[in-house]
């Protein structure tokens, strides 16, 4: 039995591997088409009718939420792990408190976009303004980035100095207060919330055709949007002297000052790398909401981020994308399991930890291609 | 607005009652977190699994309790017994269930040479594994317990009066506080617990057992950790499932206030952030309780970035 | 090696100002009541090669990190180049022409061979996060800079014609320029320090030989005036410190100064110009090796062993 198992495994392993080989050893343009092929079935997949794949779908099961709603989650979730994987998966820090960013970022839309927010009822009544009046959503957006990247420094300006582990519970601290200024602040409407929340057409109504409350698909492909936007940005980053920089830090932050790199300047764009992308996905998540309550920032939540990006792999964007994904997906697919979710997910962790250390998708830090690679390469040194 | 968003007169006209309060809450915080301090000390890990040992405590005193049938204010004798059945039933519990953590999960990753984060994230999946598993089986709501020892005013000094349970928490806690401090100074395997925490691979060459001394460490936490779990039953009357998060993070924040791996400074930090957490619940209100301890442990990280005290299991003076 | 043209721009640029380069001026330092170096006094003079020498314990490599700020002296001060070096932080020091290589291997070890060089050629480059993520800032490419159109593949060809002409618009961004000549002077680095092979292979899979090359290569990929190197024949065999030596000497042909940390003592007297001699914190000899070689003082701190017997 044990055999057959052991056996089956070497197999699946040698494919796998397979498969990854013979990915990378295709030429270059085959690659980008099989990379369009994969996006444009995501933007395919809220109509997922494919015969056999249909299994996947959330809503075929009793009870069982609309799918494309469950695949915007996942796209929020995925957008939190990328800004995430920023801080820990690539500069190496333990940021407890990503819920925070994720908050801000929720809370600008919700606090300057909404009719009902006290903050604009104030700025209504200062400036005579009309009851109608808030600041329209394509603004709030710049807002929000703002918000949470200065936001992202002033946490990172007096903690980065910090050790790792002091940095922990420091991070983890700031995520906590958020929720608690939140629940206990009159201007930001308190344990009750702020509702009317705005989308790219406005205030909540029944008269939105596209960004409605009612079918979330456009709102799975703006989100889906936004993340490959930013998949591209990080990669940018990634592959730049301050991905570099990052990673050095990672590795050895004294011998990377020692070459030069000024650790604090970009542990902290790390951060508010991170916290801009952090708080991108609240905001997306407030828009289609139209309604928060600071009890959805629990400080519970940014501890499971952390642990999807780690456990999906750390410091590769594929691999932090999974683990977010079957972070926000797996309890949707699985409802009558809810009762043991998070037991699973806890044992889920352990495992992969002790079997798996590196991640479900390990970052493989690909050689550099160099152009003139086969040029220099062999060895007339 | 201003005059009643910060209330000075009440903190500052019972200023030695919150401070009691705050000792006597701080206690329990102190005891747990000498726990996490313990293994950071040796391991540079933080042992997050280690709310869910305290948990774990809680509940064995409530099964305890309710096995022995205890009843509300029962007789002196009775009371005497209860607590010390308790104490050890919790102490046991914990104890055992924080060597357990250690052996299947920890052990396993410290062969592998794991980067901290790994031990991290497993000690996460631990916790939720663990408070899940009470949640489960104990059903999510709080559960009560009789009222052991009656809540009544020992003694009064000035207006400052003194519970008896205030009294019990805080004597208690200084007790096995001072117990642990000379077990790790004065006795031949605390002595193994420091050459480890100093330097584990020449502590090794010297013939200390690293995994004993490893063992030992996590033992001694989980059992401060059932005695606070005892306390803390005393003073609250309920737990629930997921009653270690708040409380592990509380205690973990002392720890590193004080300083972690520094055993005196984890009493320290356990009573500094009591004392801070009273006195910002009376100055506003309990809301704000959290937000004051935080930005205290901030403001004190940034002037001494290693804690109050400093980390140093490793050296002499613990 | 390899041909002298692509390290042209790594040679320092000539500066017949002052002789001395760093200035170790009557430094003590104290740990406590422990005097860990004792008024120590001297210079490391531009293009030369000076050892830095001891018994164990002696005080090297105190001396070294108050050299390169990592410790604050007590009192006395180290002035490179004119300037104060303590009270910096190790990026600006790094910046100020100092660069050093570490006795244990202080690589980043997930990273590969190149872009651990790359990490020190970076610290001559100014992309941060914005000029990375959106390249607005833009020069006018010079012919050889723009993209080549090579491929035979329709679409790739179309691709590439694409990215000419839109270079041929817009120029090229400042990071794609340092990226290439991050690349380029990487590798040239690689190549002198004999380990181009392998400039793809993650640093932590090297050889023990490579990865301390390789240190020497990310340090002088900083362009720093003064090269600290500790202890870099630690663990080598002879015909490695052979090796070594000969790097050295080449290293120093280039134009750089050379602080050579070292316990061996064959290597020291076969490459450095001066020696310096410290024991128990202090000072106790000063001059070219075959002096110092003969100094009684020495050989003595050395235990009565003759220099040329360990």
């Amino acid at each position: 039995m044990t055999e057959t198992l052991r056996e089956i495994n070497d197999r699946r392993q040698r494919l796998t591997a397979g498969i990854g080989e013979r990915v990378r050893a295709l030429p270059r343009w085959q690659k980008v088409l099989g990379l369009l092929a994969f996006v444009g079935f995501l933007y395919y997949l809220p109509y997922l009718g494919i015969p056999g794949l249909t299994w996947f779908r959330t809503d075929y099961i009793p009870q069982g939420n609309n799918w494309a709603g469950v695949l915007f989650s996942c796209a929020i979730y995925v957008l939190i792990a990328i800004g995430l994987n920023i801080v820990v998966g690539l500069a190496g820090l333990l940021d407890l408190g990503y819920v925070g960013f994720y908050a801000i970022g929720a809370y600008s839309v919700a606090l300057f976009g909404s009719t009902q927010s006290p903050v604009v009822e104030a700025l209504q009544n200062r400036f005579g303004l009309s009851e109608q009046w808030a600041v329209s959503w394509a603004i709030c957006i710049p807002l929000a980035i703002t918000f949470t990247m200065i936001s992202g420094v002033i946490l990172g300006w007096p903690t980065l100095r910090l050790r790792g582990d002091y940095l922990a519970i420091v991070t983890l601290g700031f995520g906590e207060i958020i929720r608690i200024v939140a629940r206990n602040s009159s201007w930001t409407g308190g344990p009750q919330g702020i509702a009317a929340i705005p989308g790219p057409e406005g205030a909540p109504s029944a008269d939105n055709t596209i960004f409605g409350l009612i079918d979330p698909k456009p709102w799975y492909w703006l989100a889906l949007t936004v993340v490959i936007v930013m998949v591209f940005a990080v990669r940018r980053l990634e592959h730049s002297r301050v991905g570099r920089a990052w990673l050095a830090i990672r590795e050895d932050e004294d011998a990377a000052a020692v070459m030069g790199v000024p650790g604090f300047k970009f542990k902290l764009w790390a951060f508010a790398m991170g916290a801009a992308l952090g708080g991108l996905s609240g905001f997306l998540f407030a828009s289609r909401n139209a309604f928060i309550e600071p009890t959805q920032f629990n400080v519970y939540l940014s501890i499971l981020f952390v642990a999807a990006v780690v456990a999906g792999g750390a410091g590769n964007i594929p691999g932090v994308a999974i683990g977010a994904f079957l972070l926000a997906y797996l309890p949707e697919r699985f409802r009558d399991f809810s009762e043991y979710r998070t037991l699973a997910f806890g044992l889920a962790l352990v495992l992969v930890m002790l079997l798996r250390p590196q991640g479900l998708i390990p970052s493989r830090r690909r050689a550099r291609e160099l152009a003139d690679r086969r040029k220099e390469a062999p060895a007339n040194v | 607005m201003k005059g009643t968003f910060v209330d000075f007169d009440a903190l500052f006209g019972h200023l030695g009652q919150h401070t009691v309060d705050g000792l006597s809450k701080g206690s329990i915080y102190a005891l747990v977190a000498l726990g996490y301090t313990l293994v950071y000390g040796v391991l540079r890990l933080i042992n997050f699994a280690h709310s869910e040992v305290f948990m774990i405590g809680t509940f064995t005193v409530v099964g305890t309790w309710s096995v022995l049938g205890a009843t509300d204010s029962p007789a002196i004798g009775t009371v005497i017994l209860l607590l010390l059945a308790g104490l050890v039933a919790a102490a046991a519990a914990s104890g055992a269930t924080a060597v357990a953590v250690e052996r299947i999960a920890y052990r396993r990753l410290r062969r592998m040479n794991a980067p901290p984060l790994i031990f991290l994230i497993t000690a996460i999946g631990l916790s939720l594994v663990l408070s899940e598993a009470f949640g489960l089986w104990q059903g999510r709501l709080v559960k009560g317990m009789p009222t052991i020892v009656e809540r009544s005013v020992l003694f009064t000094i000035g207006n400052t009066e003194v519970t008896n349970i205030q009294a019990i928490t805080v004597v208690a806690a200084l007790i096995m506080m001072f117990g642990l401090d000379t077990f790790i100074n004065r006795t031949r395997y605390g002595r193994g617990v420091r050459a480890v925490a100093q330097n584990p691979d020449t502590a090794a060459l010297m013939g200390v057992n690293k995994d004993r001394v490893i063992a030992l460490i996590f033992l001694l936490g989980g059992l401060l950790a059932g005695a606070a779990a005892l306390l803390y039953c005393l003073r609250y009357g309920n737990t629930r499932f997921n009653v270690g998060f708040v409380l592990g993070l509380k205690a973990f924040t002392a720890a590193v206030l004080g300083g972690i791996g520094n055993l005196r400074g984890a009493l320290l930090g356990g009573l500094l952030l009591g004392i801070v957490e009273v006195y910002a619940a009376t100055l506003t209100s309990s809301n704000w309780e959290d937000v004051a301890a935080f930005v205290v442990l901030v403001v004190v990280l940034l002037f001494r970035p290693t804690g109050l005290l400093g980390e140093s299991l490793g050296r002499a003076r613990a | 090696m390899s041909d002298p043209e692509d390290l042209v721009s790594l040679a320092v640029s000539e500066q017949p100002r002052r002789d001395d380069l760093l200035v170790v001026d009557h430094v003590t330092l104290r740990f406590g009541g422990v005097v860990a170096l004792d008024d120590v006094s001297f210079e490391v003079r531009r293009g030369e090669i000076l050892g830095l020498i001891g018994p164990n314990g002696a005080g090297k490599t105190t001396c070294f990190n108050a050299m390169t700020g990592v410790y604050r002296p007590t009192s006395g001060e180290v002035r490179f180049d004119g300037e104060r070096v303590s009270g910096r932080k190790p990026h600006q020091i790094n910046r100020m022409g100092i660069a050093r290589t570490f006795q244990n291997i202080r690589l980043f070890p997930e990273m590969t061979a190149l872009e651990n060089v790359m990490v020190g050629t970076d610290s001559q480059h100014f992309t941060s996060v914005p000029g990375a993520l959106f390249r607005l800032y833009r020069k006018r490419a010079k012919p050889e800079e723009l993209p080549v159109v090579d491929s035979d593949n329709g679409l790739v060809r179309a691709w590439q014609q694409t990215r000419l002409a839109f270079a041929k618009v817009f120029g090229i961004s400042r990071h794609t320029l340092e990226e290439r000549a991050g690349e380029q002077k990487g590798m040239a680095l690689l190549r002198f320090v004999g380990i181009a092979d392998r400039a793809n292979d993650l640093a932590r899979n090297l050889p023990y030989g490579y990865q301390r090359r390789l240190e020497i290569a990310r340090a002088l990929a900083t362009e720093p005036k003064l090269l600290c190197l500790d202890e870099p024949a630690a663990g080598f065999n002879p015909a490695e410190k052979e090796q070594l030596l000969k790097l050295i000497r080449d290293i120093r042909d280039k134009g750089y100064t050379v602080l050579l940390i070292e316990h061996d003592m064959r290597l020291v007297m076969g490459v450095t110009d001066r020696i310096v001699v410290l024991e128990f914190g202090k000072k106790i000899a000063e001059g070219p090796p075959a002096e110092v070689r003969e100094n009684p003082k020495v050989i003595a701190a050395y235990l009565g062993v003759p220099a040329d017997a360990s």
